[in-house]
């Protein structure tokens, strides 16, 4: 599945997006930042607070435990500033 | 009629009259627009702002902004509404977004108008960077912008 990074948590792991492949048993929107949070030192300061970050799947907002299979893409990111 | 509803992301700035005449053109049955326009501010408590640069996700941002406006449009008799989000780098002085809200009465163009706002800051994928003497650095979330946002909940 593609993964989408953006604002500090873009600047943190150094990348705007990637193609990842996480183990089956990772099955929740929270498995997978806790997945990506130990995926090296960049990841592990991105997602030091995981509370704070909010994803989307598919352009949809989702909670932490919302299901990632069937996902396309799945973005994380700091709660919103715009407007 | 058919309702208008323009939904943009861009750029380039906007004109708020133009975008209001683009509203209103050829029809007899809108008594009411109300215009917000948000725009770029200095920094508060003294600090000088030099620059904001506003970063977006393309394609959810638009779609995030599609699901309100439909939403408004059902909660409010709207006969149409326009949102315009800059995105890149803006100076103070400059607009950062506008939101158009056309009715026959005034009430739901008002309250639709603020219904857009709310969720624009909370639900919107956008994010400010701003920048100033000290370095560059990306604007925190506030509570009271979540507690506004909620207020709109139907229970």
């Amino acid at each position: 599945m593609k993964v989408k990074y953006f604002a500090w948590v873009r600047e943190r792991i150094g990348k705007p997006e990637e193609t990842i492949e996480p183990p089956a048993d990772v099955r929740t929107v929270e498995d997978l930042i806790g997945w990506l949070a130990r995926q090296g030192e960049t990841y592990a300061y991105a997602f030091e607070r995981p509370r704070v970050i909010r994803a989307a799947i598919d352009h949809s907002h989702v909670r932490p435990d919302a299901m990632i299979a069937g996902a396309r893409e799945i973005a994380f990111f700091p709660p919103m500033t715009g407007g | 009629m058919t309702a208008i509803v323009t939904i943009r992301v861009q750029e380039a700035d906007f004109d708020v009259a133009r975008e209001i005449e683009a509203l209103t053109r050829g029809r007899k049955d809108i008594g009411a627009v109300v215009s917000f326009s948000g725009i770029c501010r200095d920094g508060d408590g003294g600090a000088s702002l030099a620059a904001l640069t506003l970063e977006h996700y393309p394609g959810m941002a638009e779609a995030e902004i599609t699901r309100h406006a439909n939403e408004a449009m059902s909660r409010w008799p709207l006969t149409g509404l326009t949102v315009i989000h800059r995105v890149g780098r803006i100076t103070p002085g400059e607009n950062i977004v506008l939101v158009l809200t056309a009715s026959q009465h005034r009430q739901a163009a008002f309250q639709a108008a603020e219904f857009l706002m709310d969720y624009l800051k909370t639900s919107a994928p956008f994010w400010k960077r701003e920048e100033n003497a000290d370095g560059a650095d990306w604007v925190e979330a506030r509570d009271r912008d979540d507690a506004a946002a909620a207020r709109w909940t139907r229970s």
